[in-house]
């Protein structure tokens, strides 16, 4: 089961008079779980609606596997998906859920059966969705996408309103459909720390533009480079930051040097002879990270 | 088309809206019948007169008041259980899952409006029995029979489910027009209960006052008269109301139909779905 890349590009949308999507261009490869990251609002609902053709794009373009999703026959079959919004009659069963949809990708009932049995809503198919938790919504999201066994999986917020040990699931689940299987897996999320252990590669905007795209090494390397200097010399080395163009923070006793390794600032110091009482290296959290990526006021600092 | 229809089909028989609506409107056309049939039955002169017509009903132009009930006050039921196929789509958020496995919209509304063109069939049948099984008991104890071995008045129980079934095609196409269920429900009772009947006798009084011929042919293009048309006769068409040829009816009730949908088609499926 290889999937096709997922290739968005130029993509924009204005709504009224707010640029909801603003020039967005990135790309997914199948075969690895990709995050799609953004605080709310950013556009990622929006964006993922234009390449599931709910939303009409008012300029670039939103393919997988090279095709529009309207050009694609039997897409379910091609592409599932499962968005935020996805809801459910509640005086249907769970079963039935899946038996409405069915004839649309060409399966039995059996399937549906199965289907449901694979996501863990087995016990719960002839019970009226209803009563079912968001976990268990969630879960027949999930098992609506994988109907039509569908070689790219594009799903919002997957992770809202499971429990721990469904989360657990979920990342184990994914993580073999895209490794194990050759999958496509789209996974968008508002919180980072929610996606952190199941994707490979990050897609972060902000503000509906493109603000950082590359396998989640990267970002957690963005996140390492924080170092608390205790000295009697802050003075000193004020001047060591200037003159290695680190970023800097004067604080009690010393200062946090950014951008620049715990090694760098030692070797550096020892090299100017200046007096260290203290080295320390913090972790700037990868949250941390992701919440200055995305943080409204960086375009208007780069602008 | 034929997997639409048959996921369109499921949608309808997946949930318990369908028999519910079916089983009320046998109970209420059933009541209806005996009501009409009970009318007739204790005063045939009474009734004709007090319904505005004149002359004495006959007992055939009973039979066929009563048994065609359903077109003439039945027809909120498949109009609302069509409605309801739609807007229950926007008001579940089920459209976008619809959508996601059928993108091609118009085919998802012409697959739409066919499986509710079945249901309204069925509604036209479980209505229209309901008024035969309340009025012919009734029908029965006066003079000439139940009428239902009369050609005529078969040919009116049959274009009588035929219009019942066109109404439910009417609620999808109204339906995908406004797919606020609350604001579609509201709509239906308020033209179906007060606007048309209304109209129907305010204009035909005031075109025939006024001798406006325009004025009192307007009443008989409305969707409830057209439909009366196209079953032959009518509790209304009873009182004296002037109705159009059968042909012109159907013509008149699947132009509702198509109107409303290609409206619905242009208007609210052209729109994002977000």
């Amino acid at each position: 089961m290889q999937g096709s890349a997922i290739q968005i590009s130029g993509l924009t949308k204005n709504f009224g008079g707010v640029r909801a999507v603003d020039t967005l261009s990135f790309s997914v490869e199948p075969g690895v779980v990709t995050g799609f990251l953004g605080p709310n609002g950013a556009g990622k609902t929006t964006t993922l609606r234009m390449l599931l053709g709910l939303v009409e794009a008012d300029a670039g373009t939103a393919t997988i596997g090279g095709h529009k999703y309207v050009d694609i026959e039997r897409p379910a079959s091609t592409v599932g998906a499962a968005l935020e919004a996805a809801s459910f009659h509640p005086g249907r069963t769970a079963l039935d859920h899946l038996r409405v949809h069915a004839p649309l990708v060409g399966v039995s009932d059996k399937t549906c059966g199965e289907v449901l049995d694979h996501v863990g809503l087995g016990a719960a198919a002839d019970r009226k969705v209803g009563g079912f938790s968001l976990g268990m919504r969630q879960r027949l999201g999930l098992a609506t996408t994988l109907l039509g066994d569908p070689g790219v999986l594009v799903l919002d917020e997957p992770a809202n309103g499971l429990d721990p040990e469904g989360i657990v699931w979920l990342r184990g689940f994914l993580r073999h459909l895209a490794h194990d299987e050759g999958r496509t897996v789209l996974v968008s999320s508002h919180v980072l720390g929610e996606v952190q252990a199941t994707v490979d590669n990050v897609v972060v905007i902000a503000g509906g533009r493109l603000v950082h795209e590359s396998p989640l090494e990267e970002l957690v390397a963005m996140a390492a480079s924080k170092v608390k200097v205790v000295t009697p010399d802050a003075d000193g080395f004020v001047r060591l930051a200037q003159e290695r163009g680190w970023e800097f923070e004067t604080v009690s006793g010393g200062l946090t040097v950014m951008g620049a390794s715990p090694a760098e600032v030692g070797a550096a110091a020892h090299a100017e002879h200046l007096e260290i009482h203290g080295l320390a290296g913090e972790g700037m959290g990868l949250e941390e990270v992701f919440l200055r990526l995305t943080d409204p006021r960086r375009g208007e600092e780069a602008a | 088309m034929k997997a639409t229809l048959k996921s369109e089909w499921r949608k309808v028989t997946t949930t318990k809206l369908w028999w519910v609506l079916a089983l009320v409107m046998f109970a209420y056309m059933a009541f209806l019948g005996a009501v009409l049939g009970f009318s007739f039955v204790q005063s045939p002169e009474q009734a004709s007169a007090s319904a505005g017509g004149g002359g004495g009903m006959s007992g055939l132009e009973a039979a066929q008041a009563t048994y065609t009930i359903g077109a003439s006050l039945g027809y909120v039921f498949p109009l609302i259980a069509g409605a309801l196929a739609m807007t229950g789509e926007f008001r579940h958020q089920t459209i976008t899952p619809s959508l996601l496995f059928q993108p091609k919209r118009s085919v998802l509304l012409g697959a739409k409006l066919l499986v509710n063109l079945a249901m309204g069939l069925l509604y036209g049948i479980v209505g229209t029995l309901g008024a035969i099984a309340g009025g012919a008991p009734l029908l029965g104890t006066i003079g000439e029979g139940l009428y239902l071995g009369n050609g005529e008045v078969l040919g009116n129980i049959f274009f009588s489910v035929i219009a019942l079934a066109i109404w439910a095609v009417i609620g999808v196409g109204l339906g995908t027009f406004l797919p606020n269920q609350v604001a579609a429900i509201v709509v239906i009772l308020a033209f179906t209960q007060f606007v048309e009947p209304i109209l129907r006798v305010g204009l035909a009084a005031g075109g025939d006052a006024a001798d406006i011929a325009a004025l009192s042919d307007a009443a008989k293009f409305l969707p409830g008269a057209a439909a009366e048309a196209l079953a032959g006769t009518s509790f209304y068409a009873a009182s004296g109301l002037d109705l159009l040829a059968r042909w012109a009816g159907a013509l008149v009730l699947v132009g509702y139909a198509a109107g409303f949908a290609l409206i619905g088609r242009f208007t609210t499926l052209r729109k994002d779905v977000t």
